[in-house]
């Protein structure tokens, strides 16, 4: 080729520019919050490959920590210049919502991540091994559970320090997930969030075959749900020829007519509109763990490291209920006739299951698993409402939640024995006389998770019953009232045995965690009595967070 | 000024927290951390006293509102504080003496190995007792009502190792129970009745309300004064109460918990004056209670015993004086103060005699200690002429105003009133003046221990002789103080209100009846107890004695017609339990349990049969999204 072609190829292009792609307008302000987690995150990831393994756990540590509050105070920053309220809109290209739900749910899932990071860090619990502290994850992933590789990597004390980085990446991808605006973004941040979590779950240092076996089902299962959203995605885009919530919501209570010429074929189509609505709608549900979606959670509630399990239950839970709140609010408003019915009864049998299943276990890591679908069926019936009361009360219901459940599975840790962490529910009996700090905490936990008044359990649960119930869904209140019973039978059952057993002689022995781990506790505890004695100020908030952008 | 009133609750409940989380890390510290956060608490009720003094009589009273808990159409719950003229002698009355005797307890408890765990309940008390005080709603009153009656329980309870304590806190608690549901029901009658449990609303409302109504709610709070109070018919658990250590039955069950019934009768004034039938009932139990006590209070041998038998009576008199209306308002709450010093110095001096003794409580095997603890001795006295109401100290200013004030109630009424608080003060004078003469005269009757010791009669420790000689200053100038220039009747006058009544007789009159009915009682006593040596084993007695021994056989009556027809009930329940509601919850619960272990079955652990039940599950889905639109 010549110059001269050269030349001309250059100048062409110059004159002729291609003006179909805008660069996109980013507004980098209002997505600080995921935007410097994310950033952690990459800096973790650079940690891991630059910096010496010594010093790898106080730097990824320190960067986790650093990023998580900055996050929080970028939240807090947005809400309180109105954001939530009067300024919230909707940016990067309609990706992305900027609203009091995503800011709400963001704070909480950023707090709650950070306490859970905590717990994360925790490098006391066992005695130290081959002079090297050790945490609750395996030193080297790599290698055979079992295996001489892996007894090496124990004496060299190795450990997995790049559960800090999984860890940001999916407190990232939980940040966009309520706030995704519309159906790409959504399936993305839920991969990107996803992805992560079923890496955290096989990491465990003992039992780790179990640990590997709850991994692989939850890749598996969760692969599988993934599928389900995605070809529903593809069919909502048949029915509307968008993915954007706005516009789908606009198709579907038909004031738009007309989108992409070339779909004209199937557009308004409403069994694509059904089916696919009820495809992602089931993908949400199985993040939630609703019955009959929820069969991985004991199973990998139980296999994976106690403190991943803490963070999954408590954020991933809030994350996809803000996800399925934004679906059926913004997207759905108009098929709420037909959705409502059907997440009733979804909502009855997760209930229902939930606690009666819950009263046969005998592990407490699967009790409390248990435990979270059923609350996961009591959050639903705020969803169902369908007013602004209905949002906020699952705000407030998931705030309170998420500090409970990290509460008790950073106790979980501290009950231990030879073979790790004592979970089978016979070794907890008589633990109020032995540590009656832990045993009172733990029943503090407890009382909050079956609801008894003066903890945060009641308020939300009050809140969650008074909104279904304003919104017409009073016979599901009753059945939440019966199921609430169920389950306090068996909270309350394991508050007896710690306290009203006689201790058995081979019993397991209670740790005294670092600062970390009782920061962890103390904060589920402070939150718990405040938000049960004093909730009034969370309520409000929660009440002004409720309004979604359109 | 105002903000600072949650600081008086806060203070000791911070204290209770650490006291009882913190661990045995503060064993050496606890004792004074207990007592100082108390004392914070005085000091705050000081400086809100001072602040309150500088003001109008109208303006006095404050509100702080801390926070609604789940406000609910038409339910407010509100956790707010109102701090006037009568919750401020309240105020004054709980710190300052649980201070005295937060420090008391420092050397009495010194050899107690749970000392910290000790002054952790004393704190939790006194937040209860405060929140007690200061709510400005029945809802919040009740909380701390309840808190005291945990912390009482707790410290009747103390030394558990003991069957006798283990069963006199179970005891208190039950007998409290009874009374604790009269005040819940109130409380649910006045929300039905005035959409509102807040005071101000509440008692503003009760003139449009009918009588029938008043009454109902004023005998439900009756109940719960004889409960919290140890008012006949629910009396009995005060003296087995005595089980607790000394500081403790000086404090709650002689100070200040056993007043929260005077407390919530005058409080609830409007209610009682709109219901003519409740204040009789009250002044019934009010005049029935000072006799029973009284007369308890003569046969008990065990010191403690006897002086809660006087408690008793002594809150008979209050009880008596508040269901007189806007005539006795303000002397039941003057008595309930003077009485307060006077019953708590008492209290301690008892406390100081047993710490001397081996721990030995039989007042016949004391005697001659006059020598031996002279600061024990001399204290005791005054509070001894202060209850007897000698001239001049406090009782004789507090206790000489009720018995007044009850024959101006007018009619037969206040004639029969009248000559019962008359013959109480006579009792009172013989009972008193026997414990004085046995504790302190006579001869030696000291008896070897268990271990064949006899006992070393000693002057207790100074943290334990300060606080007494100070309550005996409040025995001996707070009555005389309260009453020149009628400067207490001024001070409560805006929130009780007070009325002179018309008195059939002069004041001089019953001044110098009260004064002959003392001289009466003393020497009978002296006649008794001073002129004869004492001996060491009781004489069989009379009936009657035998009868005031065994609490004029309060507890074989709650056995057989309360346990025995309880007994009965329960067994006819239980029947009906057994065989209609046991079987179907019974059913209920084992169908439950058995549908439990069936779903069990289906978490079988395996991926592809969870992924059956989600494919399954998502076909449900769709296909009822798809029918609902059908339909």
């Amino acid at each position: 080729m010549s110059a001269t072609a050269v030349h001309n190829l250059w100048t062409m292009a110059a004159a002729d520019p291609i003006d179909k792609i805008d660069a996109p307008n980013i507004e980098y302000g209002q997505l600080a919050p995921t935007l410097i987690v994310i950033g952690a995150a990459v800096i973790g990831v650079l940690v891991e490959a630059f910096v010496p393994r010594k010093s790898r756990y106080y730097a990824q540590l320190f960067v986790s920590v650093v990023a998580l509050t900055a996050a929080f105070a970028a939240v807090v920053a947005l809400a309180s210049s109105g954001y939530g309220t009067t300024k919230a809109r909707i940016a990067a290209m309609g990706a992305i919502a900027v609203d009091g739900p995503a800011l709400f749910l963001q704070g909480t899932i950023l707090l709650a991540g950070l306490v859970a990071i905590f717990t994360f860090a925790e490098r006391r619990l066992d005695p130290v091994a081959h002079g090297n502290r050790i945490d609750s994850f395996v030193a080297q992933a790599g290698a055979v559970p079992g295996s001489e590789g892996e007894q090496a990597a124990t004496k060299a004390g190795f450990t997995t320090t790049e559960v800090f980085p999984l860890a940001l990446f999916a407190i990232g991808g939980m940040l966009v997930f309520p706030s995704a605006n519309d159906l790409l973004t959504l399936f993305i941040a839920l991969e990107v969030f996803s992805l992560p979590l079923y890496l955290l779950c096989a990491l465990a240092r003992r039992k780790r075959l179990m640990s590997q076996e709850a991994a692989v089902k939850y890749f598996l299962l969760g692969a599988f749900a993934s599928a389900f959203t995605l070809f529903g995605i593809a069919l909502i885009y048949g029915y509307a020829g968008s993915v954007t919530y706005g516009t789908v919501a606009k198709v579907v209570d038909g004031t738009l007519t007309t989108v992409d010429p070339a779909l004209a074929g199937t557009m308004g189509n409403d069994a694509l509109l059904l089916i696919g609505s009820a495809m992602i709608v089931m993908g949400l549900l199985f993040k939630v763990g609703a019955v009959p979606f929820h069969m991985w959670t004991p199973d990998v509630y139980q296999g994976a490291p106690t403190p991943v399990t803490g963070f999954m239950a408590a954020a991933t839970k809030v994350a996809a209920f803000g996800a399925l709140l934004r679906l059926l609010y913004v997207v759905l408003p108009g098929l709420r006739w037909d959705w409502r019915p059907v997440m009733f009864g979804v909502a009855v049998i997760t209930m229902l299951g939930g606690a009666i299943v819950a009263i046969t276990q005998t592990d407490i890591k699967r009790l409390l698993a248990y435990s979270s679908i059923a609350h996961a069926g009591f959050i639903l019936a705020g969803v169902i409402a369908t007013t602004e009361d209905g949002v906020s009360s699952v705000l407030f219901y998931l705030g309170a939640y998420s500090f409970v459940t990290i509460g008790a599975f950073a106790v979980v840790t501290l009950v231990r024995d030879a073979g790790g962490e004592a979970t089978h529910l016979s070794k907890w009996a008589g633990l109020g006389r032995r540590s009656p700090l832990v045993a009172a905490v733990f029943a503090v936990f407890l009382l909050a998770f079956a609801g008894i008044p003066l903890t945060s359990g009641f308020s939300g649960k009050f809140a969650v019953f008074k909104a279904a119930a304003e919104g017409g869904a009073g016979s599901l209140v009753v059945v939440g009232v019966i199921s609430s019973a169920i389950a306090a039978f068996f909270y309350i059952r394991v508050i007896v045995l710690m306290f009203f057993s006689e201790p058995k002689a081979d019993g397991p022995t209670v740790a005294v965690p670092s600062p970390l781990t009782m920061t962890a506790i103390g904060v589920g505890v402070a939150v718990t009595l405040v938000l049960g004695v004093a909730p009034q100020y969370f309520l409000d908030l929660a009440g002004q967070a409720g309004v979604f952008v359109r | 000024m105002e903000n600072l009133i949650a600081l008086l609750v806060a203070a000791p409940l911070l204290g209770a927290a650490v006291l009882l989380c913190g661990g045995r890390r503060l064993d050496r510290v606890g004792h004074w951390l207990g007592t100082l956060l108390s004392a914070a608490s005085f000091v705050i009720g000081l400086a809100l006293f001072t602040d309150m003094l500088g003001k109008g009589a109208e303006e006095r009273s404050l509100h702080q509102h801390l926070f609604s808990w789940i406000p609910v159409e038409g339910f407010k719950a509100d956790v707010a504080f109102q701090l006037d003229q009568l919750s401020m002698t309240f105020v004054l009355l709980i710190s300052g003496v649980g201070t005295l005797i937060h420090l008391y307890s420092i050397g009495y408890m010194e050899h107690d190995e749970r000392r910290r765990r000790f002054f952790g309940y004393l704190n939790l008390f006194l937040a209860a007792m405060l929140l007690l005080v200061l709510a400005d709603n029945y809802l919040l009153l009740y909380v701390g009502w309840e808190g005291v009656g945990l912390a009482s329980y707790l410290l009747i309870g103390f030394w558990q190792h003991k069957p006798s304590a283990a069963t006199a806190a179970k005891k208190a608690f039950l007998v409290n129970r009874v009374g604790d549901m009269g005040l819940s029901i109130a409380i649910m009658l006045m929300f039905t009745t005035f959409g509102t449990f807040a005071f101000g609303p509440v008692l503003e409302a009760t003139g449009e309300t009918s009588e029938g109504k008043l009454t109902a709610i004023g005998l439900m709070l009756l109940l719960a004064a004889c409960g919290k109070s140890a008012q006949v018919p629910l009396q009995s658990w005060l003296g087995d109460a005595m089980e607790g250590p000394t500081p403790v039955s000086a404090l709650i069950h002689a100070a200040t918990m056993v007043t929260a019934g005077v407390y919530l009768i005058v409080r609830s004034g409007a209610i009682f004056n709109g219901a003519p039938d409740a204040q009789l009932a009250v002044t019934v139990v009010g005049a029935v209670t000072l006799l029973f006590g009284a007369i308890v209070g003569c046969a008990k041998d065990d010191i403690k015993k006897a002086l809660a038998g006087s408690t008793m009576s002594q809150i008979g008199y209050m009880i008596l004086a508040a269901g007189l209306g806007p005539i006795g308002y303000v002397f039941a709450i003057m008595h309930l103060v003077t009485h307060g010093f006077f019953k708590a110095g008492l209290f301690l001096g008892a406390g100081s005699v047993m710490h001397g003794m081996n721990d030995e409580v039989d007042m016949r095997k004391y005697g001659g200690l006059r020598k031996y603890m002279p600061v024990t001795f001399v204290t005791f006295g005054l509070g001894y002429l202060a209850i007897i109401g000698f001239p001049g100290l406090s009782g004789f200013f507090s206790k000489d105003k009720i018995i007044e004030a009850a024959f101006a109630k007018g009619g037969t009424e206040g004639w029969i009133l009248g000559s019962v608080a008359l013959l109480g003060a006579a009792i009172t004078a013989y009972y008193m003046t026997r414990v004085m003469l046995l504790t302190f005269f006579g001869e030696k009757r000291w008896q070897p221990d268990a271990q064949g010791e006899l006992p070393h009669p000693h002057e207790s420790p100074k943290s334990m002789t300060i606080p007494m000689i100070l309550l005996a200053v409040g025995s001996v100038f707070a009555g005389g103080f309260f009453s020149i220039g009628d400067r207490f009747m001024h001070w409560l006058e805006p929130v009780t209100h007070h009325d002179h009544g018309d008195s059939p007789l002069s004041a001089a009159t019953v001044t110098g009846a009260t004064m002959v009915v003392l001289v009466i009682g003393v020497s009978l006593a002296w006649v008794q107890y001073g002129r004869r040596p004492v001996p060491v084993v009781a004489p069989r007695g009379s009936l009657l004695t035998r009868a005031a021994r065994r609490d004029l056989l309060q507890d074989d009556f709650n056995h057989v017609v309360l346990v025995r027809g309880g007994e009965h009930l329960t067994r006819s329940l239980v029947y009906v339990d057994h065989t209609l509601v046991d079987g179907v919850v019974n059913g209920t619960a084992a169908s439950v349990g058995g549908l439990s272990g069936r779903l069990r079955k289906l978490q079988n652990g395996y991926a592809r049969s969870y992924a059956v039940s989600m494919f399954g599950g998502a076909a449900v889905l769709i296909v009822a999204t798809l029918l609902m639109r059908a339909v």
